[in-house]
């Protein structure tokens, strides 16, 4: 039985990705961020230069033939260090993905399945999301220190109650589906309901909501590094470029275009690859919007 | 109807306490001594000291949550350890700029978002509706302080009709002050519109497929008329609970965009507190911004009651 379901929702996710490519505008995303990912993985041998490779000789020139994107103020190759930066803002945007979803799911499903849970965790929940999402950000980092990684915890718990209101809405409704009623009557154990039956069906909402989140969390990060209270100022990520351009605005736009237009990118592509996921995942909530 | 007032009522001072709590537990999940963090690695023991007494956080913990809860309810949310004046001041010295660069993003973001979000529903599928869509997503896509950047690049640095930042300084008259909030509020407004569009556009589809839409065609009324005072007066509930909430959402907005234009707001107030470590200010802030996220959404609910009798919480 869980051999048949397991191969059929390993087919639904083939499934799912053919269909994205079948769409114009969902195939541009996938393509795109196919794309960045690669060049993020390769970075080390695709790169043109090392990323910290000063060269003083050759500061803050323009975009040519020799430095594609230019150089900074250090006459560091602007394309090498945007793909670099890549890295880290993936990684972060993912990481936020990853342990806002935990969280987020954890409370979302304790919430919808356990009735008497459901009133304090949806008041948490609400008053959570009543902080807009860079505010608590930064008060977070400025209370846990800034760091990667704690750019990562705090914006994983500025997430996670959006990802617990999807996955509580869902589980409301499929707590009340017959074949969950007749699991319950087996007698099978309320975790393995909740893993099995709960958790796989809330699998869908879950991943469109998740790709939203990485767009914002990307977002987000490079908001807080260009403020200067996310990630150390001297490791490339494309907000802390942008921070470093800003101060040549007038005589190099270009070292905080390039890393701008990354950002632009990534965020797009994922907006465009979750737009179509929810509208085959669930053609109820698309609603055109 | 009063029930229902009554019940959102005790719903919102619920939440607020939770933010309370959220909020007087952020600073307190500081690794180490929040004392010592906030006074920098050259500060004496006793300075550590008397910093320490000050905020009380030599209480035990409920004390503490006790005295801050109280001092909450004298409307008193400390005092600035770097300014060292009342946070509430120190708020209400940064109102303005945050204030009008608020409204007038909210305004250019409505006024971009409501003709296009109508007319792409209008037009669903049309060339013009594809492009308003994918626009929208775009903009939703820049980073605002990105944006502003460009923007400083094009029209202050190359083309001169504004400066690069500030406020005008403190002589400045409203006229003057107001041109430096041209750009930011530009910034602003076009990154929010993308949201306040999609939800024009989705409100407008829900209701042009109503039955009375059709029935005020069926009689032979005017298209523009069918539009504007049937569907759009009626598609405007939901799209007023967005307008609303990108405000609050604003605000947030704002501390990135006046950090890159220098203006002397309650966002730039914050990331010198946070670069700076004033937890007080921090705190005030968080609570402040919050509160009005909580409010806002309380008003939009009892509009909501006032319009649709259907409506219960």
């Amino acid at each position: 039985m869980s051999a048949i379901s397991s191969s059929a929702a390993g087919s639904g996710e083939r499934g799912l990705v053919r269909r994205l490519f079948s769409r114009p505008t969902s195939a541009a995303g996938l393509a795109v961020l196919a794309i960045i990912l690669i060049a993020a993985v390769l970075a080390p041998w695709i790169t043109p230069y090392a990323p910290g490779k000063l060269s003083i000789a050759h500061r803050l020139q323009a975009p040519g033939i020799a430095h594609l994107f230019g150089t900074d103020d250090f006459g560091r190759d602007v394309l090498s260090r945007m793909i670099f930066a890549g890295r880290l803002s993936l990684t972060v945007g993912f990481s936020v993905v990853v342990l806002s979803s935990l969280i987020g799911v954890l409370l979302g499903l304790l919430a919808g399945y356990f009735r008497k849970l459901d009133r304090p965790l949806s008041r948490l929940i609400d008053a959570m999301m009543a902080f807009p999402d860079i505010l608590l950000a930064i008060a977070l980092v400025a209370a846990l220190g800034a760091s990667a990684a704690n750019v990562v915890i705090a914006l994983g718990i500025v997430y996670a109650p959006r990802l617990a209101r999807v996955v509580r809405a869902s589980t409301l409704v499929i707590r009340e589906l017959p074949y969950v009623e007749a699991a319950k009557a087996l007698g099978v154990p309320t975790p393995v309901i909740l893993v099995r039956h709960v958790l796989r069906n809330v699998a869908s909402p879950l991943l469109v909501q998740g790709t939203f989140i990485f767009a914002n969390a990307i977002l987000a990060e490079a908001g807080l590094s260009f403020l200067g209270v996310g990630v150390s100022p001297d490791v490339p990520t494309w907000g802390t470029m942008i921070s470093l351009g800003r101060q040549y605005l007038d005589q190099a736009p270009w070292i905080m275009f390039f890393p701008g237009g990354a950002i632009v990118l990534t965020v797009l592509s994922l907006q465009l690859v979750g737009d179509g996921m929810r509208d085959l995942l669930d053609p109820r909530l698309a609603k055109d919007i | 109807m009063l029930r229902s007032v009554f019940n959102r009522l005790i719903g919102m001072a619920i939440v607020m306490a939770i933010v309370v709590t959220v909020v007087f537990i952020i600073v307190r999940i500081t690794p180490g001594d929040p004392a010592a963090v906030m006074l920098g690695p050259e500060a004496t023991a006793a300075d550590i000291a008397a910093l320490r007494d000050r905020l009380g956080l030599d209480d035990p913990l409920p004390v503490q949550f006790g005295a801050y809860v109280l001092d909450l309810l004298r409307g008193d949310l400390g005092t600035s350890i770097f300014l060292n004046i009342p946070v509430t001041e120190a708020l209400a010295q940064r109102a303005e700029p945050t204030f009008f660069l608020t409204l007038f993003s909210l305004l250019i973001a409505t006024v971009i978002a409501l003709p296009v979000g109508v007319l792409s529903a209008y037009w669903r599928g049309s060339i013009f509706d594809q492009m308003a869509t994918t626009l929208a997503m775009f903009a939703a896509s820049v980073p605002s302080f990105w944006l502003g950047l460009l923007l400083i690049q094009f029209f202050a640095v190359r083309l001169g009709w504004f400066d690069t930042s500030g406020y005008g300084g403190p002589g400045a008259g409203f006229f003057e002050r107001m041109h430096h909030l041209v750009l930011p509020a530009v910034a602003l407004g076009v990154v929010s519109s993308a949201l306040i569009t999609r939800f024009t556009r989705a409100s407008m589809l829900d209701v042009l497929g109503d039955d009375y839409v059709r029935t005020a065609r069926s009689k032979g009324m005017g298209e523009a008329r069918v539009v504007i005072k049937h569907a759009f007066k009626n598609a405007l509930i939901p799209v007023l609970t967005v307008i609303g909430l990108t405000a609050a959402l604003l605000v947030s907005g704002a501390i990135v965009t006046e950090t890159v234009f220098g203006l002397p707001g309650v966002g730039s107030l914050i990331v010198s507190a946070v670069l700076r470590r004033d937890y007080p200010v921090i705190q005030g802030a968080l609570l402040v911004v919050a509160g009005l996220y909580v409010l806002i959404n309380f008003v939009i609910d009892m509009l909501y009651l006032a319009v649709d009798p259907r409506v219960r919480f």
